[in-house]
């Protein structure tokens, strides 16, 4: 497994931006090798050029960029040379790519094992009956449950971590000499997330192929990398070994990106002692009749099963889970954006759960909610000033006092007064979500429940919310629900730790006592999911 | 089994849907000024109020208006759509009569504008910032933008009147006696001008439908993991953007497919088709109230039908649709 012969070779690689771009350059100046039978993980944040080398591979440029120098060589082959025709016959071939949503990266209307099959067809091999038994046959391999009923269903009644295994069938369908894996675990829980890993893992071993696994996870670096490309703005910071880079990292910026990842030291509690609580959730209740895909039957979803904690002023609870525990339904039940079915929400002592008409409105403005998504959650069409504006108009407060104190907010918030005229596609997703935080504290809220605030967010903007968030709080005395599927965020910024799986309360806690002495097992697992905690001790 | 079951459930729906409507008709009906009754006296010049009674008793006008109701409900219910007093026939044979020419020249339309429209659609998104495909779409504004009967007009005058290619009217040729095929022929040519007339508007929406739509389906990851797979860009362009493109454009098919049987009335006008579309015009000119409510409820009932077959047509196209209902 030694053979350092590279597979594929970047030498001096330039992508050129199409003119009016915010630089000139996708990337510079880039080379690097990946050789036989290793893991070469290329790493940065959004934007800095990560994915493009590989588009260019490829040959899957997106229109306007285009590459003005430099070399892409694999067997022998400048891959920049080839015309469309020429790299159709690379592409699933000798080069297989695995992308990072596996939602929406699979034709919805094709069944699966027609879409496997499609791989072989492209590229002229065996009959129809033989793709099909290929396709079983792959199946199988990336570790489908009951691949003889997947082969027949459709991608909308496969989960996350099965579409993506699916994803990686059809990669390795002809053997490809190099993997190109783009993002692949990012859309996924952690134990998905470690499944998957494992399983890339074990098929580049099994087939000797050279692999190019693009991420922005230090963590996932730690966990698979042989060796390390960090980029940032376009250009290379710094390459190595993954032992050099994790260990001994010689640029600041890697560093910096290494700092960023939420470590496993728990911040002290501040403090033991808890006033009367703000809001006391009872024995929560909430039940959603689902049909059912294809390897579950038609059943009763519990999002939420006996569900009762609470939530001190001034005090942060972090609600933990994976995907389908609940945690997103409680949430949203506390905002009253759901109605559970049983069991009662009070907020200081009122029973927000059942409040109705002018009373719902007088006392709604006191529980906001930050959301996940910050590209969707901002109506494009809105102005930002107008976007945190609404909610006081709506509750009655004059247009243009609620314009002042929208510009207030954005100060606040760290983006500046100018803020309020402009759109919100010309900021960016961290720059989002502060405005989500600012029209979340427009009105004046006691409680504020974010929902993975900060999931979809780079790790170094991901610490500058958290830390934007912690500070608002104490300024601001303000309450927080935290909900996330990260446990390690979760300790950096929760006072109490709630874990939840299948809509119960697995384990409740400090931070401290949570992620430091778990109790139950579940929660040990989601902390051995974690990628790269093995690596923590020598990273810190 | 599933099939079925939603079959059954939607017609039982569909029929309490149609016995609101001819209520509904009925009841509108009545609401306009005069009756049948004082129009016909009118035209025969009688001004003599035993008369107007008389005709109104044999008419069962002078019974109060729930009886008139059952009457007319009751005899739905075993397909007796009433008499037409003034073409002198049964409802019923009147429309049988006129309704194949109507869904002839309607269904020809139909497959017409989908075929031409989703193929110049896909052809456009193809040449997308290409003359061509440019092309493509300032023709199918012209058709969007150009009045029917406008479109229609000009058709006669060119084809019929000064090529000679095509008649102008009718829908064979009177007193020819054709038979068998020269028949069917013969229909063909008298079909070519009003079908392609009421084509033109629909294939406009659809070439505009199926272009915006296939732009948007190649955006999508999917189509990114096709090019990855290595499949050539017809294969893509096929089954992977046209496929995932042609949902929307069902539901529009669907609405089209339900104005078979009323939506022609300018194009059987212009072209003295003898459909559905003129006998209802006639009968609204001659308040012929019982062939306009027959009329109404064969349009009805076929928007419900269309429904049915639209939403089953959707749930073979996306199988998403059959877990989320």
């Amino acid at each position: 497994m030694n053979d350092t012969t590279p597979v594929l070779s970047i030498r001096d690689l330039t992508l050129a931006l199409p003119e009016g771009a915010d630089r000139d350059y996708a990337v510079e100046d880039v080379s690097y090798d990946v050789a036989r039978g290793e893991i070469m993980c290329v790493v940065g944040e959004s934007g800095s050029g990560k994915s493009m080398a590989a588009n260019a591979v490829m040959g899957l440029l997106p229109k306007g960029v285009s590459a003005s120098g430099g070399e892409v060589l694999f067997d022998g082959q400048d891959l920049l040379t080839l015309d469309e025709k020429q790299h159709r016959q690379l592409r699933g071939l000798r080069i297989g790519m695995i992308f990072q949503e596996p939602m929406t990266a699979l034709n919805p209307l094709m069944r699966v094992g027609a879409q496997i099959a499609e791989v072989f067809e492209a590229h002229g091999k065996y009959n129809a009956r033989e793709r099909q038994e290929r396709a079983l046959a792959l199946l199988d391999e990336v570790g489908i449950p009951q691949p003889e009923r997947a082969i027949r269903a459709y991608p909308f009644q496969l989960s996350g971590g099965q579409r993506q295994r699916v994803m990686i069938a059809m990669a390795l369908a002809l053997e490809p000499e190099l993997l190109i894996a783009d993002e692949p675990t990012t859309a996924l829980d952690v134990t998905t997330q470690a499944q998957i890993l494992e399983l890339i893992r074990n098929l580049q071993r099994r087939h000797g192929m050279a692999v190019m696994f693009i991420t922005h996870d230090f963590g996932v670096v730690a966990e698979i990398a042989t060796r390390v490309c960090v980029m940032r703005h376009g250009r290379i910071v710094e390459l190595g070994t993954a032992g050099e880079v994790l260990d001994n990292p010689q640029h600041a910026y890697t560093r910096a990106l290494l700092d960023a990842i939420p470590s496993n030291v728990v911040p002290q509690s501040r403090d033991a002692e808890r006033p009367a609580p703000l809001l006391e959730v009872k024995h929560l209740h909430k039940v959603f009749r689902s049909r059912g895909g294809l390897f579950k039957p038609a059943r009763e979803v519990r999002a939420l099963d006996d569900i009762s904690f609470t939530l001190a002023p001034g005090e942060t609870v972090g609600i933990v889970g994976e995907s389908g525990s609940g945690k997103s339904t409680l949430g949203r039940c506390v905002v009253r954006l759901e109605h559970p079915d049983s069991g009662s929400v009070m907020l200081s002592g009122i029973d927000y759960s059942s409040l109705k008409g002018d009373t719902l409105r007088r006392e709604r403005h006191r529980v906001q909610m930050i959301f996940q998504d910050p590209y969707a959650s901002l109506n494009p069409r809105h102005r930002v000033g107008y976007a945190i504006a609404q909610g006081p108009i709506a509750n009655g407060v004059p247009r243009a006092q609620a314009m002042r104190r929208a510009e207030e907010l954005l100060e606040l918030v760290g983006l500046g007064a100018v803020a309020v005229d402009r759109f919100p596609h010309e900021f960016s997703g961290g720059q989002r979500q502060r405005i989500g935080i600012a029209r979340a504290l427009a009105l004046d809220p006691e409680l504020i429940v974010a929902d993975e605030a900060v999931s979809a967010l780079d790790v170094s903007i991901q610490a500058q919310v958290l830390e934007l968030l912690d500070e608002l709080k104490r300024k601001l005395s303000l309450s927080l629900l935290f909900i996330t599927h990260d446990l390690r965020v979760a300790a950096q910024i929760c006072d109490t730790i709630i874990v939840m799986q299948q809509g119960r309360i697995v384990e409740e806690g400090t931070a401290q006592e949570v992620f430091l002495n778990p109790r139950e097992p579940y929660t040990r697992q989601l902390l051995d999911a974690i990628p790269g905690r093995a690596h923590e001790p020598a990273m810190a | 089994m599933l099939y079925a079951r939603l079959i059954v459930m939607r017609l039982l729906k569909a029929v309490v849907v149609l016995f609101l409507i001819v209520i509904f008709n009925f009841v509108l009906i009545q609401l306009a000024p005069g009756d049948p009754a004082s129009i016909l006296a009118g035209e025969a010049g009688a001004t003599d109020e035993e008369f107007l009674r008389q005709l109104r008793e044999r008419f069962g006008l002078d019974q109060p208006l729930y009886v008139q109701l059952w009457h007319y409900v009751s005899g739905i219910a075993t397909l007796d759509f009433g008499w037409s007093y003034r073409q002198g026939m049964p409802v019923l044979d009147l429309i049988l009569a006129r309704l194949p020419a109507t869904l002839l020249l309607t269904g020809t339309a139909f497959v017409l504008s989908l075929v031409l429209g989703i193929v110049a659609g896909s052809m456009a998104a193809a040449r997308v910032k290409k003359p061509s495909g440019s092309l493509i779409m300032a023709l199918a504004l012209i058709f969007y933008a150009t009045p029917l009967f406008w479109v229609a007009l000009m058709a006669v005058v060119l084809f019929s009147v000064y090529l000679d290619w095509l008649p102008a009217y009718g829908m064979y040729t009177v007193g020819a006696g054709h038979t068998g095929l020269a028949l069917m022929l013969d229909v063909a040519k008298h079909l070519v001008l009003p079908a392609t007339t009421l084509a033109l508007f629909f294939m406009a929406i659809y070439t505009r439908m199926t272009r915006a739509s296939m732009l948007e389906a190649s955006q999508q990851d999917y189509v990114k993991t096709a090019r990855a797979k290595g499949l050539s860009p017809r294969v893509i362009q096929r089954r992977h953007i046209l496929r995932n493109a042609l949902l929307p454009i069902i539901t529009l098919a669907g609405l089209q497919a339900g104005q078979m049987v009323g939506g022609a009335i300018l194009t059987e006008t212009v072209f003295a088709w003898p459909g559905i579309g003129r006998l209802m015009f006639e009968a609204l000119q001659q308040r012929d109230y019982n062939l306009l409510l027959g009329i109404f409820f064969f349009s009805a009932a076929l928007v419900i039908v269309f429904n049915i077959v639209t939403d089953l047509v959707y749930r073979l196209a996306d199988p998403r649709i059959k877990e989320a209902s």
